[in-house]
């Protein structure tokens, strides 16, 4: 049976974000994916944090396990690890992920689960009436900012390469091609995916607006708006690590791109290596039978409805007599 | 029924092997037919603060430990010094003779608050500056000093090895006390020799090092100490198999008993020897297949708790394993599983507290916290071991109270349990039942339309495992529909909190009355004891010491803390003339939560906080002044270095 986009989307859900939030358009954007991969509902799991994005899961037709505020990683890490055989997508706003959940971040890269995280970049607490997020520039002050955010921001693609995320890549809500692409190629990697997607919000982010990036206010002689996105694939970009002695000039490229912003900004899949092996492939070295009858699969009781577990390891080292 | 039994101690700086030697000495015991409870006390430091480790050995089982040492192997001068008065008249204490000139204000770890403590016990008794004074002041206690050359020992035993550079060996400065302490006690050498051997078999030849220095020492103490030791340890022959096990030990084997197979920890005192065990041990030998429990050491307790109720969700049955500072991070958590009534499993060590609070000791100050911990309500099971052998089968039993009842359930424990050791018949689990509750399956769904949270009678829906084919369903933290979205509806949401909150009727009905309450002593006498965890073991084995003098009282283990009770113990209480609540924390938080519960307040108090676990000896006293009518309301212990 192949699915199409509308058979991931939950009828009785109101989807209830802002009018011409990014939202809708990273939640189509998941939608085509999953069904251009050809998955069924069934065999997905999205994991959410808290925040605008957060309510995302409500509005897909899989299972979807909407957490708390910051810890959609660790949920994500624990289905994950005990069936490896669920493809795991885990989402959640910038505040989400690089504020409250920075930790998990940064930790999820070391442990290389193959799953897929998708960060909704909207400058703002969006859920909590627009303070700064994480990914705010300093000095900016957005509506709601009683003053300039006086921070600096994080890089979440520069976060991601030095965490050890194997694949980071940037889309934007309004490209949902685009978007669909990258996350596409986020869930078929083997290994720890990163994706920024950017995320317009009308109501509370001032700044990075949809005309923004579409460069409204940088029209060309014929009045053609310049948009301050381009394609990485479109200069020849190239992410892959073939080899582990190109391994660090790649990271380093990507880490170089990540410090364009402003008047040109890259989207597009900046490093993807498969060539570090996962916390699946890793674990199943020592316990070889892992990916076939994972944890949530065990049997746990024999034919009596007795525990199947025999003792006799631990209580032969323990015997004193 | 008075117990014999004698108290062997031994204690040294951390990091010089008293647990290794402890050890020794425990098993050897038991490889002669011995019951041993072993207590293990310890700084939160690496090497060089002050450890000791008492074994009490009887050929009757032993519960708790007492005050009086038998016989102390001092690896050092601030082991004299500290436990010296603890050694009873005709006990021994095993001494460095080159320490003997060491003077005691000198010794560089003892902290300033405990000098001045030691200044004053000197001038009062008019003792010397050294510890060679200190021991003169034993020996008029009729304690038996034995000073022992350890480096000249160790010298000896280099040469037999072949080993000239000492600092090498000075490691075995433990199983030397060992071999002397056996000599004394004239127990037989082959079985502390075998001991030696089993605790060091990982190690190559460090196990025959170790063997040929236990049994010079034995030598050397045989041929020089012939004066008359009084006390004997005396090997009996036993048909019955044992095993010596530590608290972590027991829980583990239980939770891997019990259908455990993803544990998430942080490392933490005392509960991260726990896991590491289980990670030691992670593939499993079971009757059917391959299966192996999995453990992730996560980035902080938030993701560990997080992560296990994600593994949950999955079917795994999945713990976490924590002390305070841990579960303080996992609130929220808590909250969470409890709210979208997740089957996890929270594995409690309560230790020391507030903040880091006495890190490495004992404390039962987190009653009331784990009982309310989390914002909002939602049902919750606790349940609270009171010694080892509760401590496995209560491990395995969290996992069906979990699943059956979709809630998360705590496994309430402390660090006296955790870090005890001791003999047992080997446990018997051939038919410990597994139930995990309402699953539907893929089948069981085929043209249905499932409803994770659907309202039942009973408040519990039929679960499904994420993946499951034909069960699309959501969960979330915010209020729900039976669906799992969100829903702010008045009406939802009074049928939704009832739904959960009334699954603690069930509990309450369907869970044996002695998983609740543990009986002791005499239900019918007028004085009645309650306490729950660790201070178990102590307490009857002082009531059994009272009731040889006629002084006659119950006692009353609570086991299980949420759903509490009431009832029961309402009917315990009674007509009692005393009701004496026994606990390690400052406010007798049980006493509080049962005048909560049942309207009846306990007229006397026995309480401590020092972080070091009752002995039968302290709670002998202190119930005997309260049946004597000679107790104020409000006993505090004091009892331990
Ligand atoms: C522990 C905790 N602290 C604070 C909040 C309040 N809160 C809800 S959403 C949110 C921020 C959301 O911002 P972001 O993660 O960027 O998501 P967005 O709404 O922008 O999609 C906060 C702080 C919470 N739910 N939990
Ligand atoms: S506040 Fe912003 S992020 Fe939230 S729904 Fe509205 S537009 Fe979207
Ligand atoms: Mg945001």
């Amino acid at each position: 049976m192949v699915l199409k986009p509308i058979d991931f989307k939950v009828a009785d859900v109101y989807a209830d974000w802002c009018p011409g939030c990014g939202d809708f358009g990273i939640m189509n954007g998941v939608q085509m994916a999953f069904a251009e991969l050809g998955l069924e509902p069934h065999q997905i799991v999205m994991v959410s944090g808290i925040g605008c994005s957060g309510k995302e899961p409500h509005n897909v037709k899989c299972f979807g396990v909407h957490t708390l505020h910051g810890r959609a990683l660790p949920f994500a890490m624990g289905i994950k690890a005990a069936n490896p055989a669920l493809e795991v997508v885990a989402i959640g706003g910038d505040g989400d992920g690089l504020g409250i959940g920075a930790g998990h971040f940064v930790n999820a890269g070391r442990r290389d689960l193959d799953m897929t995280y998708i960060i909704h970049n909207n400058g703002v607490y969006g859920l909590t009436k627009g303070q700064a997020s994480p990914t705010l520039r300093r000095d900016e002050k957005t509506k709601a900012l009683p003053r300039p955010n006086i921070n600096e921001p994080v890089n979440p693609i520069g976060l991601a390469l030095i965490s050890g995320f194997t694949f980071a890549a940037r889309s934007y809500a309004y490209d949902v091609r685009h978007l669909k692409d990258t996350i596409k190629q986020a869930v078929q990697h083997k290994g720890m995916a990163f994706v920024e997607c950017l995320q317009p919000c009308p109501t509370y982010n001032d700044i990075t607006t949809k005309d923004w990036y579409a460069g409204e206010d940088r029209k060309d002689a014929q009045g053609k708006p310049q948009s301050r996105l381009y394609k990485l694939d479109e200069i020849g970009w190239d992410p892959v690590v073939k080899d582990w002695n190109e391994d660090f000039k790649k990271k380093m490229a990507a880490l170089e791109k990540t410090q364009e912003w402003g008047d040109r900004i890259p989207i597009g899949v900046f490093y993807k290596n498969e060539l570090e092996p996962t916390f699946q492939e890793r674990y199943s070295k020592r316990v070889p039978f892992y990916l076939t009858n994972p944890p949530a699969k065990q049997k746990l009781v024999d034919d009596n409805g007795n525990s199947n577990v025999d003792l006799k390891q631990f209580l032969d080292e323990l015997k004193t007599s | 029924m008075v117990i014999k039994s004698i108290n062997w101690m031994a204690g040294g700086p951390q990091g010089s092997g008293v647990d290794t030697a402890s050890n020794v000495f425990g098993r050897a015991c038991g490889y002669g037919g011995l019951y041993v409870f072993g207590r293990r006390e310890y700084h939160s430091n690496i090497k060089g603060l002050h450890s000791y480790f008492h074994q009490r050995i009887s050929t009757q089982p032993l519960l708790a430990n007492v005050n009086d040492v038998n016989l102390l192997a001092a690896f050092d001068a601030e082991t004299v010094v500290r436990h010296m008065n603890e050694v009873v008249a005709e006990g021994g204490i095993i001494v460095d003779s080159a320490q003997l000139n060491t003077k005691v204000l000198d010794i560089p770890t003892l902290p300033p608050e405990f000098k001045t403590e030691i200044g004053k016990f000197m001038k009062e008794n008019a003792l010397g500056e050294t510890v060679n004074d200190w021991l003169e002041y034993s020996k008029k206690r009729d304690v038996h000093v034995f000073p022992v050359p350890y480096m000249a020992l160790l010298i000896q035993i280099g040469k037999k090895l072949g080993v000239e550079q000492i600092s090498k060996i000075t490691r075995m400065i433990n199983v030397l006390t060992i071999g002397i302490s056996f000599s004394l006690l004239k127990y037989d050498r082959a079985l502390g020799e075998k001991a030696v051997l089993d605790t060091f078999s990982e190690k190559g030849k460090i196990a025959d090092m170790n063997a040929l220095a236990f049994n010079h020492a034995y030598d050397y103490a045989t041929e020089t100490f012939k004066d008359n030791f009084k006390h004997r340890l005396e090997k009996i022959s036993i048909t019955e198999e044992r095993i010596f096990l530590t608290g972590n030990q027991a829980v583990a084997m239980g939770k891997v008993l019990g259908g455990c197979r993803v544990q998430t920890y942080y490392p933490i005192t005392p509960a991260a020897d726990e896991s590491e065990y289980l990670e030691a041990h992670e593939i499993l030998k079971t009757s059917g297949g391959d299966e192996a429990i999995l453990v992730i050491q996560t980035e902080d307790e938030i993701a560990a708790i997080n992560s296990a109720s994600g593994a949950a969700l999955t079917g795994a049955r999945a713990a976490t394993s924590t002390s305070g500072p841990g579960f303080s991070l996992m609130v929220e958590g808590l909250s969470w599983a409890g709210n979208s009534e997740v089957p996890v499993v929270i594995t409690y060590y309560q230790r020391g507290a507030p903040a880091t609070g006495l890190p490495t000791r004992h404390g039962q100050a987190d009653l009331r916290f784990v009982m309310h911990a989390g914002h909002g309500e939602f049902p919750r099971i606790i349940l609270a071991s009171g010694d080892i052998k509760e401590c496995f089968y209560d491990a395995a039993k969290v996992f069906n109270l979990a699943e059956k009842y979709q809630v998360p359930v705590i496994h309430l424990l402390d660090k006296a349990m955790a870090n005890c050791s001791q003999t047992f018949p080997v446990f018997d689990y051939a038919n410990f039942k597994i139930d995990r509750g309402s699953i539907l399956t893929e089948k069981d769904l085929e043209g249905k339309e499932y409803r994770r949270f659907q309202f039942t009678e009973t408040g519990i829906s039929p679960r499904v495992m994420l993946g499951t084919k034909n069960g699309v369903h959501w969960y979330t933290g915010d209020e729900h529909n039976e669906e799992g979205h969100i829903s702010e509806e008045p009406s939802n949401r009074k049928m939704m909190m009832e739904k959960r909150m009334k699954k603690l009727e069930l509990v309450e009905k369907e869970v044996p009355i002695e998983d609740k309450l543990g009986f002791y002593g005499d239900q019918k006498a007028e004085s009645v004891v309650l306490s729950w965890g660790s201070p178990k073991g102590a307490i009857i084995e002082a009531i059994n010491l009272l009731q040889e003098e006629g002084l006659r009282l119950g006692f009353v283990q609570i086991r299980m803390i949420i759903p509490f009770p009431t009832g029961e113990i309402k009917r315990v209480l009674e007509g009692k003339k005393r009701v004496i609540d026994i606990e390690h924390n400052y406010n007798g938080q049980l006493g509080q939560v049962v005048k909560e519960q049942t309207g009846v307040t306990p007229n006397f108090h026995i309480l401590k906080y020092t972080g070091r676990p009752m002995t039968t000896t302290e709670v002998y006293d202190a119930l005997k002044l309260v049946l004597t009518d000679q107790a104020a309301e409000r006993q505090v212990l004091m009892f331990g270095s």
